[in-house]
């Protein structure tokens, strides 16, 4: 940040704290639900409490990132429930062995070669999303509303709608292991947390450090102009839906090791989380816009929220409503801090030009930079509202 | 400007007044000035052109009688009694109605629904469609143009949609009417129909507000001619009293100097061939935007690209690019056929196309200034997989310097940046990945004349210094005579002309087929 734009931001003093708490809404919200929920309930505020809650937290916080990563390119992807269900399912029909009736042999494959395919699977299931989207033009929402119903289709066919029960292998067959996964805690903890962790790390490096970063982040900012700046813009979008289901088979590993059973029903409406999870941490649904760190604290605030109100015992029907108000109160937000960059923005657009035809919804990308992104430094141009010319 | 002052002789003829007039109007978007100080009267029962080229404030102006957008200062008479619009529903009630360039009616809906649209008639059960058939009937009996109320809009010819919405302006007792290039995308046919219907509407009254740049159209039709010149009124005389000379003379003005094509460098081999290229026409696969054209340019050569809009321009550059495929022909680039490269391969080869709209096409909002620059040019600071901030910045720094950018830094938002300077950010951000050759379409479009001077001098000092082949298009004649050394003129899809720096306006404009009767 230079000397100029840091002697910028102490200028407009009062008016930053309305900024900052408008920006880092996520991380307040997240505050109040700890503070609240620790004076409602003695248990809640308790380290143990803290890596359970996390352990679960790590589930959506894992469709999450995939469903940012969908989101930054302007899609969206509604079949990762689905996604997890079908790959805890696979995996634990991978578990039980697999039985090739020609030979008369049952091979039961080590965990490692279960938890490989079912990423595969994942990564499939995403590459028909991407593909229908890129190259077949069919709007995401639909194509993913496809594979929603294909995917948990398939799961029941596996499974007769039954559930796999036995998952901890045995160790004559050499396949023990799995319950690892979601049970075990290293250096104290949860491995799912720890997982979720390197997901966040890796998705982070990937966002702001790499060419496949920056692609995503001007596909979902303006697909024509990356286009023409020779970003390979099918490519990205495919990337990101392969991405995604990855994802989604790590989070319906990480359930059913935690469960010890994988459902075909697991997972259901866990996208529609997800995509909360994202929006509470103040991504743009309209593309280009977003953070791994926002979306982390989005699904952490989902995840505290909801097991402090079982925590206090408040009815389950009472949970969902306020998960649901919390969800819009993040997207009228949204709009707010979006809304007020256009404004600054149109001020300085010149007489001539045509009428924007890019979508001009409150939330529309076409106003100005992020404040929340996770380039380094992005930070610092964030609250600038200056127009030289 | 001393013309600034120019007043039209309000009422000098007797039977002569004006329905509508816009006092001292000015119009700022931030710093910058579309319109200033303009005075513009409306004749009743009579046509009113408005000559001036793009970015001269027609738009602007237009978009302030009819209520779109509010001027800075100044006010508008109608009827002698101030008025304020505050949408164009107001201006609407008031009688005023704008029929805009790009239409505005719902394609999947019948006439007789686009022309009630909004204002439906009630009747005791719901809408009264019968009612609304009949009215709808005697509006298109009225302009000649029979047409089944049912009937989807998008079933109709372009021209006939044009007339469903002057029906519906008329619908609403429309008593001014401004069309804005109400031709460009007519036939020489539906013209006729329109003018004969524009003649109808001022034998009933009807004041009508007309923008085009078929000069010699307008002609035809207008009573009265202003012409507009970077916002501000440069000249008025009735139609009888002016020929097509005058409203170029005054439109175009004296030349502000937007350089002379560099000379001194030796012109290399030829760097871009286009070998009888054609592009399909995306809605009439059977016709070409772009028909067997070809052209040669050479490395440090400038050549612009006239013509009007509907030439082809846009279409032929953005197969260049390869945004839009070929149906025919090849692109050679330094001897190599790149005609079914992708975009990023062509770039990666050095053929590099600044966009027309760099809204939509140029830039991506959401980044910053840097981000921006740098976003063609990713590989160049990317070591293994990961790029490097450092490296990166000194290519941002590179480009903000090398083409002049005023910006706070890398880290602004784009969106902080004025017109000029986000259109140097597009051609920077094309520069930055060394590109052997340049396309640009219309670079100037929607700047100011300062940074129009330094876009094209950015481009003489490309083709002169790093042996750049250019190649630009332009609707402004004036742009034309600058740094090109060559001036190719287009029309219907192919080169209608040639010409070498040396070459009159009036030659370039004859050979776009824009003072030619329609």
């Amino acid at each position: 940040m230079s000397k100029h734009s840091q002697a910028a931001e102490r200028q407009r003093g009062g008016f930053d704290l309305g900024r900052l708490l408008l920006e880092g809404r996520a991380f307040f919200a997240l505050i109040a639900i700890i503070i609240i929920f620790s004076a409602l309930s003695p248990v809640y505020f308790s380290t143990n409490n803290f890596l359970t809650m996390s352990s679960h937290v790590a589930i959506f916080g894992l469709l999450s990132i995939g469903m940012l990563l969908v989101i930054l390119t302007g899609g969206i992807d509604l079949s990762v429930g689905s996604t997890l269900g079908l790959a805890g399912v696979v995996a634990g029909f991978l578990m039980q062995g697999v039985t090739f009736d020609m030979f008369g042999v049952t091979l039961y494959p080590p965990v490692w070669v279960v938890v490989i395919l079912t990423c595969a699977l994942g990564a499939f299931v995403g590459a028909i999303n991407g593909v229908l989207i890129a190259y077949f033009k069919v709007p995401a929402f639909v194509a993913t509303l496809g594979l929603l119903y294909v995917a948990r289709g398939v799961a029941l066919l596996m499974t007769d709608g039954l559930t796999y029960n036995n998952l901890g292998g045995s160790p004559e067959l050499g396949n023990t292991g799995f319950d690892w996964l979601g049970f075990n805690r290293l250096f104290g903890v949860p491995v799912g947390v720890l997982i979720l962790a390197a997901v966040a790390v890796v998705t982070i490096l990937a966002l702001a450090r790499t060419p496949f970063g920056r692609w995503v982040y001007s596909t979902g900012g303006n697909a024509r102009a990356a286009e023409l700046s020779g970003v390979p813009v099918k490519r990205v979008q495919v990337s990101v839906y392969v991405l995604s289901g990855i994802c989604a088979a790590i989070a319906g590993l990480v359930l059913s090791s935690q469960l010890t059973s994988a459902g075909p029903t697991a997972g259901t409406t866990y996208e529609l989380t997800a995509i909360a999870g994202v929006v509470i941490g103040g991504a743009a649904l309209t593309g280009g816009r977003g953070n791994v760190r926002g979306t982390l604290l989005g699904a952490f605030v989902i995840g505290f929220l909801s097991d402090g109100l079982v925590i206090i015992g408040v009815s389950s029907y009472w949970q969902t409503v306020f998960t649901g108000a919390v969800i819009v109160l993040a997207v009228l937000l949204n709009s707010i801090q979006y809304s007020g960059r256009k404004k600054r923005a149109t001020q300085s657009s010149e007489p001539e030009s045509p009428e924007p035809k890019a979508p001009a919804s409150p939330t529309s990308p076409s106003s100005s930079a992020d404040a929340s992104r996770t380039t380094p430094g992005a930070e610092s141009s964030a609250g600038k509202p200056a127009t030289q010319h | 400007m001393a013309s600034a002052s120019i007043r039209p002789s309000a009422a000098s003829e007797p039977g002569e007044d004006i329905v509508l007039s816009a006092r001292d109007v000015a119009k700022s978007f931030g710093s910058v000035h579309a319109l200033k100080t303009v005075n513009f009267d409306v004749y009743r029962g009579q046509v009113t052109t408005l000559f001036g080229e793009n970015g001269a404030g027609k738009s602007t102006l237009m978009k302030i009688l009819s209520g779109v957008i509010q001027p800075t200062s100044g006010e508008i008479l109608l009827e002698g009694e101030p008025v304020r619009f505050a949408s164009t529903t107001d201006a609407q009630r008031l009688g005023i109605s704008i029929i805009h360039q790009e239409l505005s009616l719902a394609p999947n809906l019948s006439v007789r629904d686009n022309i009630f649209m909004g204002r439906e008639l009630k009747g005791p059960m719901g809408i009264d469609y019968a009612e609304e058939a009949r009215q709808t009937r005697a509006l298109m009996e009225e302009l000649d143009e029979p047409i089944d109320p049912l009937t989807p809009v998008e079933d109709l010819r372009l021209g006939q949609q044009q007339i469903v919405e002057i029906a519906r302006a008329l619908s609403v007792n429309s008593r001014i009417l401004i069309m804005d290039e109400p031709t460009s995308a007519l036939s020489a046919t539906e013209v006729e129909v329109l003018f004969r219907v524009i003649r109808d509407l001022k034998s009933r009254g009807v004041s009508i507000v007309y923008i085009s740049h078929h000069l010699e159209e307008a002609l035809l039709i207008t009573d009265h001619a202003v012409v507009l010149r970077d916002g501000v009124m440069t000249a008025y005389a009735r139609r009888a009293d002016i020929d097509l000379e005058w409203i170029v003379r005054n439109m175009v003005g004296e030349n502000f100097d937007l350089g002379s094509p560099p000379t001194g460098h030796a012109m290399g081999e030829v760097a871009l061939s286009l070998e009888n290229v054609s592009v399909a026409d995306t809605a009439v696969p059977e016709r070409s935007v772009v028909d067997r054209l070809s052209l040669d340019v050479r490395a440090g050569e400038i050549v612009c690209i006239y013509g009007l809009m509907g030439a082809g321009r846009t279409e032929l550059l953005e197969c260049v690019a390869g945004r839009v495929p070929l149906s025919g022909g090849r692109v050679v680039l330094e001897g190599e056929d790149v005609s079914h490269l992708s975009i990023a391969e062509r770039i990666a080869k050095g053929l590099v196309l600044v966009p027309e709209d760099r809204q939509r096409d140029g830039l991506v909002q959401t980044m910053t200034v840097g981000e921006n620059l740098s976003l063609a040019s990713i590989k160049a600071f990317t070591r293994w997989l990961l790029t490097s901030g450092n490296r990166e910045r000194s290519v941002v720094d590179e480009s903000i310097a090398n083409v002049h950018i005023k910006t706070d830094g890398a880290r602004a938002e784009i969106g902080s940046l004025s017109g000029g300077n986000q259109q140097k950010v597009v051609i920077g951000k094309m520069l930055a990945t060394h590109p052997r050759v340049v396309v640009l379409d219309e670079p100037s479009r929607g700047i100011d004349i300062g940074a129009k001077a330094e876009v094209f001098k950015l481009l003489a000092e490309g083709a002169s210094k790093q042996g750049l082949a250019v190649i630009f298009s332009t609707s402004e004649v004036g742009e034309c005579l600058s740094i090109a050394h060559r001036i190719v003129v287009m029309s219907r899809g192919r080169i209608a002309a040639e010409f070498g720096a040396d070459a009159s306006k009036e030659q370039i404009m004859a050979a776009s087929g824009e003072a030619v009767v329609a």
